[in-house]
């Protein structure tokens, strides 16, 4: 065990840091557009302006950006050093420069598509993705099939050369402003449900697709449903094989339960509990004094650094070319739990200042810990609620019997890594 | 960057894993909880043999020279197996020693303690609960200790014992041998049976001192929270394994009860809240050795968040197990019961996370 980085990982900071400072000036820095709705407390804020683009292009030049994605669809091809990735992370960061889109294209439909895409596909979508010049929605769920995903609808018939696609989706982020969607249909009604599912690519200025916002708890609207009437896409658009959507859509699964366990967003958001809890009174004293407080404090910090550290011993497996496990399997519920119960202090914490939000000019920290706290519910949804974690920890972590009555196909269980 | 254990250190695990499986089941371990003194010499010399107790004591001493982890390694097995025995009285009087920098001393007993040889202890809790030795009320004078320790691990097994008191306010530690004058035992009913707790009672006692200041009383703390986490790591994996197996046998309304989603989630729970918290230990153990600036800091963290997840996986056990869990012939009590030590001993969770919370500057 040693957390200091080797003098060639030494190096390689120091040669991030010196292309950061020719490349993202404090002008650059400057020109950061202030972040709208309140999206931006999940992260999920990325600036894919002019600027940004000019200098992604450069970053992944470099070598820095799309380490995984070869240079031919867009990316920056670097042998797989986790190490190295975390240093740039670490930098970028520091320097409040662009980093990788992430969302649903880049995070997740441009991983798909170098896994099972064609050619013409990865050609086509994988560079303008990665740039966030095409931005995506993904068309899963719908009113009846939500943690059931495989009991899906919206049916595509086969007319010529296209695909008719009518149903309907909903829970759909960002759908109201995506160029396209990755989506899945029924293709095969007579299949058993996981066989009869195609993985679809639809543009959503395609005649027939209606988009009707749908309004959050939080007043946001970033979700919405998705109307498909008699809608026509090229039978090229389809990823991997007639009736293989299931399958081609599980690496999809997997990179976002790995983007939304992240532990960025929950350190930040303990950090901003503790200088909330030190610049707020409580009954004549700073909160941070209060014995209670004080006591859950250490406790969620306990847990985020237990986080954060996992985080490392899965870097280091990785580093050495080993399988995550059981391990790996936790990360999303763990995080999404921890990030809930912190803005839950935080509400204790604001104590009646927890009864205004967002445009009270009194509130404190612009009133964002409430509308947080209603994200961190958010979270421990999308991306497969934590019940349906659960169940896949269980039942690929511990091996315990699937439930007949889910009808999914069998899953070898993983073996507890080192 | 590499936050994983060598080769030697998996197999340094793998080896007690294996001894403990072989040598220590159940049976002897109930054997040994339920003889007079709780300690199995000949199972002593085995890991003794095996080079557990000398794990972290200087090569020149006898010992392997290596770092509170892998001595944190070895106790994750020995909570994972229920070992009883002087495992942990031994690593804390070793640490105190190490810590107190006293030659003659650590000349005279770390090569008998590698070499399993001697047992010594810890005598630092006192009555109220106080574990502070700045606060102990067993004071010295002309090499003489006089006061009462209530809850010291293998006090009556050990062959010398490192006591902190003060003198004339100031703390520091002490060195008491067996049979010494003035120094009277009386067992206490211990709930962990594995692990036994004595209070022992100083008479003016002669004594020798090892150490001024509380520094070396601290470290020696430090060390033990680390290893009780460890310990608590082990045995809540245990908990979690053995309610794993059950699930998957044990029938009711004509399925194993592992496939009802109630059963299921509580494990998978307990898991994502086990897994991650490897790394909290392993981390602590490192900052001990590696990090001075956080060892305090982690040590405490680690201690309250691990016991208090034994905690929790002894009780989602024995709740799995229904009626057979909550007898004394099933074995799952005796980790319930070392959760309660581990809790318990050196001072409860929220004692270290107000400790945690002012070493932040909070």
């Amino acid at each position: 065990m040693d957390l200091r980085y080797s003098q060639e990982h030494e190096r390689f900071r120091q040669e991030v840091r010196a292309f950061l400072d020719t490349n993202w000036t404090d002008e650059d820095r400057a020109s950061t557009p202030p972040p709208e709705g309140q999206a931006h407390l999940l992260g999920a804020v990325v600036r894919t302006d002019e600027r940004a683009t000019r200098f992604r292009l450069k970053a992944i030049d470099a070598g820095y950006l799309y380490r995984h994605v070869p240079r031919r669809w867009g990316g920056g091809e670097q042998p797989p050093d986790p190490i190295k990735e975390k240093i740039i992370h670490e930098e970028f960061r520091r320097a409040q420069a662009p980093w990788e889109v992430v969302g649903q294209g880049a995070s997740m439909l441009a991983p798909t598509l170098l896994e099972q895409g064609n050619d013409k596909q990865k050609s086509r979508f994988i560079r303008d993705t990665l740039l966030g010049k095409i931005t995506w929605c993904q068309g899963y769920s719908e009113p009846g099939s939500g943690s059931d995903l495989a009991s899906l609808r919206t049916r595509a018939e086969l007319d010529g050369d296209h695909w008719v696609i009518n149903g309907h989706k909903i829970w759909t982020s960002d759908a109201n402003t995506s160029d396209w969607m990755f989506c899945l249909v029924r293709t095969e009604p007579d299949a058993p449900k996981h066989d009869g599912i195609s993985y679809l690519l639809i543009d959503m200025k395609s005649p027939g697709i209606d988009v009707r916002p749908l309004r959050q708890m939080t007043g946001d609207v970033q979700f919405n449903e998705v109307f498909f009437d008699n809608v026509r896409v090229p039978v090229e658009n389809t990823v991997g094989k007639r009736g293989q959507g299931w399958t081609v859509s599980r690496s999809t699964l997997k990179h976002e339960r790995a983007l939304i366990g992240g532990t960025h967003i929950t350190r930040r958001m303990f950090d901003g509990t503790v200088m909330l809890a030190q610049g707020l009174a409580l009954r004549g004293r700073p909160a941070i004094q209060d014995p209670v407080i004080r006591n859950r404090l250490v406790e969620l910090e306990s847990r985020l650094l237990a986080s954060e550290y996992h985080g490392y011993r899965l870097l280091t497996l990785t580093a050495r070319g080993a399988e995550w496990g059981r391990a790996g399997l936790v990360t999303k519920l763990y995080a999404t739990t921890l990030n809930y119960d912190i803005t839950r202090l935080a509400m204790d914490i604001l104590s009646d200042r927890a009864l205004v939000g967002p445009g009270d000019e009194d509130a404190p920290a612009m009133g964002m810990f409430p509308t947080a706290y209603m994200w961190s519910l958010g979270i421990l949804i999308a991306g497969g609620t934590a019940n349906i974690q659960r169940n896949i920890i269980a039942e690929r972590g511990l091996g315990l019997p699937r439930d007949p009555a889910l009808g999914r196909p069998k899953v070898e269980p993983l073996r507890k890594s080192a | 960057m590499n936050f994983g254990l060598t080769e030697e250190q998996v197999l340094l695990k793998d080896t007690i894993r294996r001894f403990l499986a072989e040598q220590c089941d159940t049976t002897r371990v109930r054997a040994v909880m339920e003889s007079e003194t709780g300690h199995d010499p000949a199972l002593w010399r085995d890991l003794a043999g095996l080079g557990v107790p000398g794990l972290a004591i200087e090569e020149r001493h006898g010992g392997a020279g290596l770092e509170l982890l892998d001595v944190a390694l070895a106790a994750e097995e020995l909570g994972y197996a229920a070992t009883p025995g002087p495992f942990l009285a031994v690593a804390l009087a070793t640490m105190a020693l190490t810590a107190s920098a006293n030659r003659p001393a650590q000349e005279r007993w770390l090569p008998a303690i590698a070499a399993g040889n001697a047992i010594l202890t810890l005598a630092l809790g006192e009555d109220d609960c106080e574990w502070d030795p700045a606060r102990a009320k067993t004071t010295a004078a002309a090499n003489t200790l006089t006061g009462t320790k209530t809850v010291v691990p293998y006090g009556a097994a050990a062959d010398a014992m490192v006591v902190a008191a003060t003198e004339s306010g100031e703390p520091g530690l002490w060195l008491v041998e067996r049979g010494a004058a003035g120094l009277s035992v009386r067992p206490r009913a211990g709930i962990d049976m594995t692990r036994r707790l004595d209070r022992m009672t100083f008479d003016r006692t002669p004594a020798t001192k090892l150490a001024s200041g509380r520094a070396a009383t601290d470290r020696a703390r430090d060390a033990g929270l680390v290893l009780i986490a460890a310990d608590a790591y082990g045995g809540a994996t245990r908990c979690l394994e053995m309610t794993t197996q059950y699930a998957l046998t044990r029938e009711q309304f004509g399925q194993t009860i592992g496939a009802f989603q109630a059963v299921k989630h509580q494990l998978a729970d307990l898991t994502a809240e086990i897994e991650p918290s490897l790394s909290l230990y392993w981390y602590a153990a490192h900052a001990f050795d590696h990090i001075p600036d956080k060892a305090e800091r982690h040590a405490a963290l680690a201690k309250a968040h691990l016991a208090d997840l034994y905690d929790r996986a002894t009780r989602v056990a024995t709740e799995l197990h229904g009626g057979i869990g909550f007898t004394w012939e099933f074995d799952l009590h005796l980790w319930f019961r070392r959760a309660i030590f581990d809790r318990s001993f050196l001072g409860e969770a929220g004692h270290h996370r107000e400790r945690a919370a002012a070493l932040a500057g909070w």
